[in-house]
């Protein structure tokens, strides 16, 4: 049996499986083709709340460096939902979140077109603003994605994991996240 | 055990998934690499490469001695460059 099945399976339980945070919060993890809209994912994650005092946002945009004509983004069914559950779970035991949306694309995406958004909401803004950042930095080196970039003249070449993505990411390293250490080893 | 590949290791080994049997001997994460690299001229080419493929076993990202069994899912893949 070499079929997709048992693969497949196991994305939706990715999502279950994931630590709420302190509070109960449920972080909100998707990983899709399609674009994402960031009023509608704010909306979701402040209407009727009004405990919110500070949302911070980033949203990755695909750029066109040296004539890049299209960026593709593979990734892996069922590992990197997983991945990004943790990795969520994680901003959430660290800050106190009352909310966290995580929307990463994959596909082939053009210059101009958003590739991923970090969303976080706390009564406070330093929360919102370091978790942010927390989040980005560590979706770039322990997710599970993989871009190529083509070029207008038709060579392609894969992105190569940059050291200045490690160095960013290591300054949230403690003892406490030891145990994720396998993603840079 | 199913072994998946990504990005330019499955373009070199030029399969996204195969199921093996390996030996009892193969026991550990670096072992199969080692296996795997036999299988033709494009796992070797893939597996030439072995300090730039990192590897997750049943979607765990797994250490070289990580050990493995008949029943895991094992995946080789280059450092991860999303977000």
């Amino acid at each position: 049996m070499t079929g997709p099945g048992p693969r497949l399976t196991q994305a939706p339980s990715a999502v279950s499986d994931a630590d709420p945070g302190r509070n109960g919060m449920q972080p909100r993890v998707r990983v899709q083709e399609a674009p994402f809209d960031l009023a509608e994912e704010t909306a979701a994650l402040t209407t009727g709340r009004t405990d919110i005092g500070g949302l911070a946002s980033f949203i990755g945009i695909c750029r066109a460096d040296d004539g890049l004509a299209a960026m593709v983004l593979e990734h892996y069914p069922g590992m990197t939902e997983r991945a990004i559950q943790r990795i969520a779970a994680e901003a959430c035991a660290r800050w106190p979140l009352s909310g966290c949306t995580v929307i990463h694309r994959h596909g082939r995406l053009r210059p101009g077109e958003p590739i991923v958004l970090v969303l976080t909401a706390s009564s406070h803004r330093a929360a919102a603003l370091e978790s942010c950042a927390f989040l980005i930095d560590w979706l770039k080196t322990r997710a599970p994605f993989w871009k190529r970039e083509e070029f207008a003249d038709g060579e392609s070449r894969w992105v190569e994991a940059k050291a200045e993505d490690d160095a960013s990411a290591a300054r949230w390293e403690d003892a406490a996240t030891s145990r994720a250490a396998g993603a840079a080893a | 055990m199913r072994v998946l590949y990504f990005a330019w290791v499955r373009q070199k080994v030029g399969m996204a998934e195969e199921e093996v049997a390996p030996p009892p001997e193969v026991t550990d994460v670096a072992a199969l690499m080692a296996w795997l690299a036999g299988r033709s001229p494009g796992h070797a080419a893939a597996f030439a490469h072995g300090r730039s493929i990192r590897a997750a076993v049943n979607q765990e990202f797994a250490a070289p001695d990580r050990p493995i069994g008949a029943g895991d899912e094992v995946a080789f893949f280059p450092p991860v460059t999303g977000g």
